[in-house]
């Protein structure tokens, strides 16, 4: 039977096999730390103004205390008229919006129609709540289709919350302050851009695990503006000296030369059929 | 280190502290919720519906953990749509409630939600059931979620038998306000929806227009 997606939900009713795996495997680890996943402590937010959606993000990526990627895109394409930001666990975030962006094109392809926001969290929410919290993504999903601007949030446990304006991850408290704020309806796209950005900021500015620049991510009918960085951060470093290093700047004390002793096995001659 | 700096509330699951509702009256029901979502100390969502329709004439009311809730009336709500095609007319609230109660007994053990089913059919007229851990039984009103316990006096002393329409909304929204006042996971605005026989009607009560009581 043809699918309109790949994605394969299995027979009736809940699943709770990975509860149980992930039970025994903390059980192996014998009362010690099962490993912790990378987590990007993150701020990102969300805006639905008067012709479309504004998505934003920072771009720090850490990894315990240090800085691991400074210019991460933590705004994933999803559709060509729906993208998502993601918080929570790096992994689980990149390969659920990667998973969905298949099934979407898919789905578009069998179709012939854009797909709808609605959709993209129906899948989402499905495939999330099966795991029960195992995945730790928290997603929030803007896009426009023929039925209007939504913006949705999508959390762990597969719990969907439709609202005019989001923030997600560590510095959410700090960049919601912002949207609670400013927020109106039927907003400009400056405006709703400026709202955006300044609630990135706050995040950046209050939050440990979000910093660096800011994307923006603007969706409208007539196509998409992804200005990756929309703000850079003012406390950018220079690198005072070059890091590449000459050949012999390392002297050579010793060489050694070892030979790889082979032996032909066998050798089999196809004719290349030029006609 | 981060990790830990991390808020607890990110990775905690998000529950609908509630204070739910269902009363009905002589023709029809009314439902009526809080609006708050919370994750530990933190409100996610502060306005979000949890009366969330079955089917036209049947609504249930969400309470718990809010992705099992959620998910079970979506469950439901296809259940009853494709049960409604069969038998070639609109279901029973008994079909939907019974619909509930099987999913909520049969995941017990994993699912922590609580429903409350209400509405209106031509065979009974207005119903209420309540669902909790999978029991299944029909009630003149039902109040459920963690700000209930604070208005069960309320409801026990002024709830009388053959309140009209009005009376039954207007008793609905007395006990959310005083459940809201008192549970610090309930807040926000009131929800309230009417089904009778003609319609469902929705509406929605903003924070100051809901009634004040003595301290306020």
């Amino acid at each position: 039977m043809a699918l309109s997606t790949v994605l394969e939900t299995p027979g009736a009713g809940f699943n709770f096999e990975n509860a149980t795996r992930n039970a025994a495997l903390e059980g192996l680890f014998g009362g010690g730390q099962t490993p912790k996943p990378l987590k990007t402590g993150t701020t990102i937010a969300g805006v639905v103004f008067k012709d479309g959606v504004v998505l934003g993000a920072d771009t720090r990526a850490t990894s315990s205390e240090v800085v691991a990627d400074k210019m991460c895109a933590k705004i994933h394409y999803i559709s060509p008229n729906i993208y998502c930001c993601g918080a929570g666990t790096a992994a689980d975030t990149e390969k659920t919006t990667d998973l969905l962006s298949s099934n979407l094109s898919i789905f578009s392809l069998n179709s012939g129609r854009n797909p709808r926001v609605v959709m993209a969290v129906n899948i989402l929410q499905d495939m999330l709540y099966r795991y029960h919290g195992q995945i730790g993504a928290n997603l929030i999903l803007g896009g426009v289709d023929c039925t209007g601007n939504h913006l949705y949030t999508v959390g762990p446990y597969g719990d969907i919350n439709k609202v005019p304006y989001l923030a997600m991850g560590s510095g959410d408290l700090a960049a919601l302050g912002i949207l609670e704020d400013g927020f109106k309806h039927n907003l400009e796209l400056e405006e709703a851009k400026e709202l955006v950005r300044a609630s990135i900021h706050a995040g950046i500015m209050s939050d440990l695990g979000s910093g660096n620049n800011t994307d923006i991510c603007v969706i409208t009918k007539q196509g998409v503006d992804y200005i990756r960085p929309y703000q850079e951060s003012e406390y950018k470093d220079k690198r005072n000296i070059k890091y590449r290093y000459r050949p012999g700047t390392t002297p050579v004390l010793t060489e050694k030369v070892v030979t790889l002793k082979l032996e032909v096995v066998q050798e089999a001659v196809q004719k290349m059929d030029t006609a | 280190m981060l990790g830990e700096a991390e808020p607890q509330w990110l990775s905690e699951e998000v529950k609908t502290g509630t204070t739910i509702i269902a009363i009905e009256f002589n023709g029809g029901v009314v439902l009526g919720s809080d609006s708050r979502v919370s994750a530990g100390e933190s409100v996610v969502n502060r306005v979000m519906n949890k009366l969330s329709p079955l089917h036209d004439k049947i609504y249930c009311a969400l309470s718990g953990s809010a992705a099992d809730a959620q998910t079970i009336a979506e469950m439901v709500n296809y259940q009853l749509d494709v049960h409604s095609m069969e038998i070639g007319e609109d279901p029973l609230v008994r079909s939907a409630a019974t619909l509930v109660k099987n999913i909520s007994y049969k995941y017990k053990e994993e699912l922590s939600a609580h429903l409350i089913v209400a509405g209106w059919d031509r065979r009974g007229g207005g119903q209420v059931f309540a669902t909790l851990k999978g029991l299944l039984t029909r009630q003149p009103f039902a109040v459920g979620g963690s700000g209930s316990s604070y208005v069960y006096g309320f409801v026990d002393a002024e709830y009388r038998k053959g309140m009209n329409k009005k009376e039954c909304q207007q008793f609905v929204v007395n006990t959310l306000s005083l459940a809201m006042n008192r549970d610090g996971s309930s807040g926000g605005v009131a929800y309230l929806v009417t089904i009778d026989e003609h319609g469902t009607e929705e509406k929605v009560i903003l924070g100051n227009d809901l009634p004040t009581f003595f301290d306020q």
